[in-house]
C-alpha cells in the first residue's frame, strides 16, 4: 500500500469518502456539512460553501451530491434521531455533532434510543451509526465549545467510543466505525486536525478496542488518549533525556476498552499515570485506574496518579485556558515524583 | 409612537457604537489580537437598538452567539465588553466567558450563548420570575433565523404561551445559519407565521428599519408587561459580516452584498431623521465623533488591562467552594 503524509483532518475526510465509494447506504449528514444548500450559484455541479466549520468535508458533496451529504437545520434532536431511525432501517449514516458540548441538545437519542434500542428489543435490531463530534480545549472557544466529554458516553452502555490521536488511527478507525454495527461516537480533537502522519492511500480498518502502545518504556505506564497521547509522549522524551523510561498506551477506543494491553504494561512497568484532558470525576481516568486497583493491585510499586483537566467548565482567557489543560511538565514531574 | 428627539439620539448613538465596536473588534481579530471565535452584529443594529429602546435595566433579555449588539443596547459597559473580548481579567466576566458568553445580570442581559437556541427557555424562567412575583418586568428573548428551528424555541413559545409569560420573542433573521439559507432550513414561509401554532400575535418587520421595529416591539413589549402574554416578532435583515471571524462567505453573492449595503439601517435612519428635520446633520456629526472616543478608550481600557490569574480557573464553579 503507497502511504504519503497527510493531515489528521484529511484522514479523516479519506475515511468517509472511501467508505462512501464502497457502500452505497453510507450517507453523511450535519450542519453545513457542504454548506449552501438550495443556493442557485451552489447548485448545479454541487459545489459547497463550507465543508464544515474547520474543513473536513471539503470535496464531499461534490463527488456523492447532495443526497448523500446533506445539510441540516439547527435542530440536532432531529437529526440524530433520523440517524437511530435511518440506521435501524437499513442506512449507515455518519451524522456530524459539530462540538460535543451541544451533545445537550440531543441526549436523548443518542442514549435512550441509538444506544438501547438493540437491547430492548431483544437484539432484534442493530443500529450502525456513526456520531463525528469534535472535541478538545486549547481553540479560545470557551466552556460551550471546548469540552471533552466523551467520559459520560463510556457510561452508557450500548455505545462505543473512539478517540484517535493520529491521522493513520484517525482514518483506520473512522472506517472500521462506519463499518460497525454498533452507534459509534467519534471524537475529533480540534487541534489535532492539522497534525500530519503517514498514511497508506487504501482503505484499511483498525480493529475497535484495541489500544496500540506507541512507546516502549520499563519504569511507568502512562494510558492515554487523543491530545494527550502527544503531550504523552513529550513528556516521555524529557524523561528520557532523565534515564526514566515510560511507557505510552494510547487507548484509541474507550469502549470497548482494552484492558488487557493496560495490564500488561502495568504489570511490566509496576507505575500508572493516565492522563486525560476530561473532567475528572467518574472519567476515563478513575476508571483506568480502577481496572488496575481491581486485578493488577500487587503488581504496584507505587499509587496510581491521574493527570486530568480540574473539576471546572473551560475557561476563555488564554492563559487561564493553558492553565486548565493538563501539562507536559505537569507529566514529568508526576512520574519523576515515583520514579525517584 | 413614543419616539422623542432625546430617544432619537440616544438610538443613534447605540447603534453607531454598535457598528464601531464591531468593526474596531473586526480589526483586531484580523491582527491576531483576539482569541477564540467573534460573531458579529454590524449591520443588524436597528433590532436589538429598537427592541431594548423600550426596556429598562431591570428588565431582561436573553442573547445569542452574536451578541455584541444585544449588550450595548442593553447598557453593557463598553469597556467591560472589550476586556471580556480580550479575556482580560477587568471584562464583563473576568475573562473567563470571552465574546460568546459575556453577561450582566445586574444590566438584565442574562448572556451572549453559545448553543443556539438555549435562550427560549431562560426567557420563560425570568418571565416566570416576573409573573409569580408580581413585578412588571418583560424578558425579551433574541434568537437567529438558525435558531428557531431548533426544538428548545418551539418548546419556549409553547411553555410561554401556556403560562402566559411577558416574554417577547425576536427573531433576527438574518437569512443564514453559518452557510445555510433559510429557505433551506425553515420549512415554512415566514418565521413570523409560527406564532399561530402557539396562538401569539406573530409580525415580520424589516429589520434595517429602526422606525417600524420600535413601533412594533412597543406594541409587543406593551402587551408583556399589561399581562397579556407572549409575542414574536420577526426581522428580516442581513449580516455584513461573516458567521465568524475567518469566514469567507461563498454562499453569498457580490449583488445579493451589494443590495445590503444599500439597505444599511444605520445610513437609513439617519436619512429619514435628517430629512423630516428630527436630527441635525450637526447632531449627529458630534454623536459620531463621541462614539468613535468612547471606543477607543474601551480598547485602550482592554489593552492595558490585566491578565486573569491563574487561581481564577477554579473560581466560581460553586457558590460557596473552593
Ligand atoms: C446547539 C448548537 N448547534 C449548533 C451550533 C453551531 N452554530 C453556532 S451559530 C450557528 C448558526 C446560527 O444561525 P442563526 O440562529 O441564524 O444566527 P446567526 O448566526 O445568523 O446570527 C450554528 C449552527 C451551536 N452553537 N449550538
Ligand atoms: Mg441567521
Amino acid at each position: 500500500m503507497a502511504a504519503r503524509t497527510i493531515t489528521f483532518r484529511e484522514a479523516i475526510n479519506e475515511a468517509m469518502r472511501l467508505e462512501m465509494r464502497r457502500d452505497p447506504t453510507v450517507i453523511l449528514f450535519g450542519e453545513d456539512v457542504a454548506g449552501g444548500a438550495t443556493l442557485p450559484h451552489m447548485e448545479g455541479e454541487n459545489k459547497e460553501a463550507w465543508g464544515g466549520v474547520l474543513g473536513v468535508r471539503t470535496g464531499l458533496a461534490p463527488e456523492f451530491g447532495r443526497n448523500r451529504v446533506l445539510d441540516t437545520p439547527i435542530s440536532e434532536s432531529a437529526f440524530i434521531g433520523a440517524a437511530v431511525g435511518a440506521a435501524s432501517t437499513g442506512l449507515r449514516p455518519i451524522a456530524e455533532l459539530m462540538f460535543i458540548d451541544f451533545l445537550g441538545v440531543c441526549f436523548d437519542q443518542i442514549f435512550n434510543q441509538g444506544a438501547k434500542l438493540r437491547y430492548m428489543f431483544g437484539g432484534k435490531a442493530q443500529v450502525p451509526m456513526v456520531v463525528r463530534s469534535m472535541i478538545g480545549a486549547g481553540f479560545r472557544a470557551a466552556a460551550q465549545h471546548s469540552g471533552c466529554l466523551y467520559s459520560i458516553f463510556t457510561h452508557i452502555p450500548g455505545l462505543k467510543t473512539v478517540v484517535p490521536s493520529t491521522p493513520y488511527d484517525a482514518k483506520g478507525l473512522l472506517s472500521a466505525a462506519i463499518r460497525d454495527n454498533d452507534p459509534v461516537m467519534f471524537f475529533e480533537h480540534k487541534l489535532l486536525y492539522d497534525i500530519e502522519g503517514e498514511v497508506p492511500e487504501d482503505n484499511y480498518t483498525i480493529p475497535l478496542g484495541e489500544a496500540e502502545v506507541k512507546r516502549e518504556g520499563s519504569d511507568a505506564t502512562i494510558v492515554t488518549v487523543g491530545r494527550m497521547v502527544h503531550f504523552s509522549l513529550e513528556a516521555a522524551e524529557k524523561l528520557a533525556n532523565d534515564g526514566v523510561n515510560v511507557e505510552v498506551v494510547d487507548l484509541r477506543s474507550l469502549s470497548p476498552m482494552d484492558g488487557d494491553t493496560i495490564l500488561d504494561s502495568v504489570k511490566k512497568t509496576h507505575r500508572l499515570v493516565v492522563v486525560d484532558e476530561d473532567n475528572p470525576r467518574c472519567s476515563l481516568a478513575t476508571d483506568v485506574i480502577a481496572l488496575v486497583a481491581d486485578q493488577a493491585f500487587d503488581y504496584l510499586d507505587a499509587p496510581c496518579k491521574m493527570i486530568t483537566a480540574p473539576h471546572t467548565p473551560v475557561p476563555f482567557s488564554p492563559g487561564l485556558e493553558d492553565a486548565y489543560i493538563p501539562s507536559v511538565e505537569s507529566i514529568v514531574s508526576t512520574v519523576k515524583s515515583f520514579t525517584g | 409612537m413614543s419616539l422623542t428627539k432625546e430617544k432619537m439620539l440616544e438610538a443613534y448613538a447605540t447603534m453607531k457604537k454598535i457598528r464601531l465596536f464591531e468593526e474596531k473588534v473586526a480589526g483586531l481579530f484580523a491582527e491576531g489580537k483576539l482569541p477564540g471565535f467573534v460573531h458579529l452584529y454590524a449591520g443588524e443594529e436597528a433590532i436589538a437598538t429598537g427592541v431594548c429602546a423600550h426596556l429598562s435595566e431591570r428588565d431582561y433579555i436573553t442573547s445569542t452567539h452574536r451578541g455584541h449588539g444585544h449588550c450595548i443596547a442593553k447598557g453593557v459597559d463598553i469597556n467591560s465588553m472589550m476586556a471580556e473580548v480580550y479575556g482580560k481579567a477587568t471584562g464583563a466576566c473576568k475573562g473567563k466567558g470571552g465574546s460568546m458568553h459575556i453577561a450582566d445580570v445586574d444590566k438584565g442581559m442574562l448572556g451572549a450563548n453559545g448553543i443556539v437556541g438555549a435562550g427560549g427557555p431562560l426567557a420563560c424562567g425570568s418571565g416566570l420570575m416576573a409573573k409569580t412575583l408580581g413585578t412588571d418586568q418583560v424578558t425579551v428573548c433574541f434568537f437567529g433565523d438558525g435558531a428557531a428551528e431548533q426544538g428548545t424555541m418551539h418548546e419556549a413559545m409553547n411553555l410561554a404561551c401556556c403560562w402566559i409569560l411577558p416574554v417577547v420573542f425576536v427573531c433576527e433573521n438574518n437569512g443564514y445559519a453559518e452557510s445555510t439559507p433559510w429557505g433551506y432550513h425553515c420549512a415554512a414561509k415566514n418565521i413570523a407565521d409560527r406564532g399561530v401554532a402557539y396562538d401569539m400575535p406573530g409580525v415580520t418587520v424589516d429589520g434595517t428599519d429602526f422606525f417600524a421595529i420600535y413601533e412594533t416591539a412597543e406594541e409587543a413589549i406593551g402587551r408583556a408587561r399589561r399581562g397579556e402574554g407572549p409575542s414574536l416578532i420577526e426581522c428580516r435583515g442581513f449580516r455584513y459580516y461573516g458567521h465568524f471571524e475567518g469566514d469567507a462567505m461563498l454562499y453569498v453573492t457580490e449583488e445579493e452584498k451589494k443590495r445590503n449595503r444599500a439597505r444599511d439601517p444605520i445610513e437609513n435612519f439617519k436619512k429619514r431623521a435628517t430629512e423630516r428635520g428630527l436630527l441635525s446633520e450637526e447632531q449627529i456629526a458630534e454623536l459620531d465623533s463621541k462614539v468613535a472616543a468612547i471606543i477607543e478608550e474601551a480598547f485602550k481600557f482592554a489593552e492595558k488591562s490585566a491578565w486573569p490569574e491563574n487561581k481564577e480557573v477554579l473560581t466560581d464553579v460553586y457558590v460557596n467552594y473552593p
